[in-house]
């Protein structure tokens, strides 16, 4: 791979990212990997495309590969049952009542046992093991555990899980070696380590990348967006935690003010989310009647035209009710946009309220803040360059890497609480 | 002034991170608080008075610790805040000290009140500890004039390390610039002391590296 950045050649990534985010703290890195040399590294989730956890594996891998670690990427699929019941999952971990039927989950155990036989030979030769999310929880008790360490790393807003359901999959997860966890406030009784790493974003990523005026500008044709009017976007999957009808209430309460207003809600569908179809048939229902709104069903790869769509957006809006963390936070954050994001879970860590953006707890709340930001394209440009700053402060690949390059040898070399390196 | 070196040995500029782990305790009131604080490991106490240095933030925060936020947000409890916010763990040699401190103001308040302050159900306080991982920079000192040059360009990581986790590391328990002046060099006594007086704590680490920068730069200017 070549990188052209400014009038610099970049052959390998690390040395792309040196070129962002400083020598010094790829040499971190660097210095982190050499006690983790030719270590065998397996992650396992459930889908190669769409999410924020396929997207960080996809510059991740590569990344731990150069860096001297033997990486690989496998994922765990299975028949409808099992993706019905992780989303079951999904929702009940995140603290919807609701009870997943026997059915659904012999599918969950069926689909795990197939894959620990499918997988068992690359699992029992790691080193190191991380298991994303929920799906292949279960895959540590079917396989062979020998001298490797298993990392449990759940994603998802894990605050007030509905109990039954936690209590069902706390059996799989006691015996990992460590847990991580996006904030704190999601850890859990577990009677081993939980390190709380937030995720990151890849500034390298066709998402994330620097664009084109011409690439954004063909954005307003491609969608029937007015350039010249403002624009509100809210880039999710269409998930009912991500709250679109919200969105879409609150654009109702500002066009009042801001009668020129847009706004795009676009989702991108992810391969492991049944309910997407769904719940995208309920808000174009919502919005039936409105002008200026666009619903876009993006493909799991149309990472350029979001980018475009947070790059043409004047506001950009994360009104979830439940959130992990919040990828598409960071990435507008990135792009220097304030963001108008929903007071819940991960969003609380980036948009640091009057600085990055506003905190908001209802459509009402949200409105205002926009109606408030539109009025003042000052405020818009000082809180956006805030927000590069604070994305490339903390919210980063590197920093993501760094952690979890701690942990492993953390685990390796069974360090307490000090690790001394160079 | 008679300044010599004792000692020619290098001083090695040094960074570093802290990896946070949940120690899976939880108060939400604050008679479980302090029972908590009661049992928690010492570097729990260390990691929500200092780990704030060096977490993502803006500006000068109106509370300087873990424990003094909580009062004000979790508990609504503005003048708990105020007595834990002034709380200077540099006053404290030991942990175990800072520890029975923060027990005591947190008790004075529950006498006072006559209901037990409690947080609302999603905003309990979460006991975290921390690893610190340390970094070479492959940055080598000799002489005290270029370390004064080179504070400016040092991560926040690396004052942290220097002039924040020092002080827990024996022997000295102090900040590695001034044993390594008194250490390799004489005739440092008044830039020793001027290094001594400064807070750590409370201007937050980004303008501790500018008056570090400041004492220097005046010293040797003089």
């Amino acid at each position: 791979m070549l990188i052209i950045l400014g009038n610099r050649a970049l052959s390998t990534l690390l040395e792309t990212y040196a070129a962002i985010v400083g020598e010094d703290v790829v040499d971190q890195l660097r210095q982190l990997a050499r006690l983790l040399e030719n270590r065998r590294v397996v992650h396992v989730n459930s889908t190669r495309e769409g999410g924020g956890v396929a997207e960080i594996l996809t510059k991740l891998v590569p990344l731990m590969q150069e860096m001297g670690l033997e990486t690989s990427w496998e994922i765990i699929t299975g028949d409808k049952d099992f993706y019905e019941c992780t989303k079951s999952f999904h929702n009940a971990l995140q603290g919807n009542r609701t009870a997943v039927a026997d059915r659904l989950l012999q599918a969950y155990e069926h689909a795990n046992k197939r894959a620990a036989e499918a997988l068992g030979p690359v699992l029992d030769q790691a080193d190191i093991v991380f298991i994303h999310d929920p799906q292949p929880a279960p895959l540590l008790s079917y396989c062979h555990r020998g001298e490797s360490k298993w990392i449990w790393r759940c994603h998802i807003d894990l605050s007030r899980p509905y109990r039954p359901v936690w209590k069902y999959l706390r059996k799989y997860v006691v015996d990992y070696d460590v847990s991580i966890f996006s904030l704190s406030a999601f850890a859990q009784a577990l009677p081993h380590p939980q390190y709380i790493i937030p995720p990151s974003i890849d500034p390298l990523s066709d998402k994330n990348i620097e664009l084109e005026k011409e690439e954004v500008q063909a954005i307003y044709n491609l969608f029937s967006i007015d350039p010249d009017r403002p624009l509100i976007v809210q880039v999710s999957r269409f998930d009912r935690f991500k709250d679109p009808i919200g969105v879409i209430q609150a654009f109702r309460l500002a066009k009042k003010y801001v009668p020129d207003l847009q706004v795009v809600l676009a989702g991108g569908g992810a391969s492991d989310d049944p309910e997407g179809a769904s719940v995208r048939r309920e808000v174009e229902a919502f919005a039936e009647g409105f002008e200026d709104v666009h619903i876009l069903e993006l493909p799991s790869d149309a990472h350029r035209a979001i980018n475009a769509l947070q790059r043409a957006a004047h506001v950009v809006l994360q009104k979830s009710v439940k959130e992990g963390f919040g990828l598409t936070v960071t990435e507008a954050m990135w792009k220097g946009k304030p963001v108008i994001g929903g007071n819940t879970g991960g969003i609380r860590l980036q948009v640091i309220d009057n600085h990055t953006g506003f905190l908001v707890n209802s459509p009402e709340g949200a409105a205002l803040r926009v109606r408030y930001l539109l009025e003042r394209p000052e405020k818009i440009r000082e809180m956006g360059r805030k927000a590069v700053g604070f994305v490339r402060e903390n919210f980063l690949l590197t920093r993501q890497l760094r952690e979890y390059l701690t942990v492993m040898v953390a685990l390796i070399h069974g360090c307490e609480d000090r690790i001394e390196l160079g | 002034m008679s300044i010599q070196s004792k000692n020619n040995h290098a001083f090695a500029v040094q960074d570093c991170a802290l990896a946070a782990i949940a120690t899976g305790q939880r108060a939400f009131n604050l008679r479980e608080l302090r029972d908590k604080i009661r049992g928690i490991v010492p570097d729990s106490i260390y990691y929500h008075f200092w780990g704030g240095l060096l977490r993502p933030r803006f500006d000068d925060p109106e509370y300087h610790n873990d424990f003094a936020i909580w009062a004000r947000y979790g508990l609504e409890d503005a003048v708990l805040a105020e007595r834990l916010g002034i709380i200077d763990p540099t006053d404290f040699r030991e942990m175990e000290a800072l520890r029975e401190w923060v027990i005591e103001v947190v008790e004075e308040r529950l006498d006072e009140r006559e209901q037990v302050p409690a947080s609302r159900s999603d905003h309990p306080f979460y006991f975290v500890r921390s690893q610190i991982v340390v970094f070479d920079t492959h940055v080598r000192i000799e002489q005290p004039e270029q370390l004064g040059a080179a504070i400016p360009s040092m991560s926040l990581g690396s004052i942290f390390f220097h002039f924040v986790d020092a002080r827990r590391r024996p022997p000295h328990g102090e900040d590695d610039f001034r044993p390594w002046l008194t250490t390799c060099f004489e005739g440092y006594d008044d830039l020793c002391e001027t290094l001594g007086r400064l807070d750590p704590f409370f201007s937050g680490l980004a303008a501790l590296r500018k008056k570090l920068t400041e004492v220097f730069a005046h010293y040797f200017r003089k």
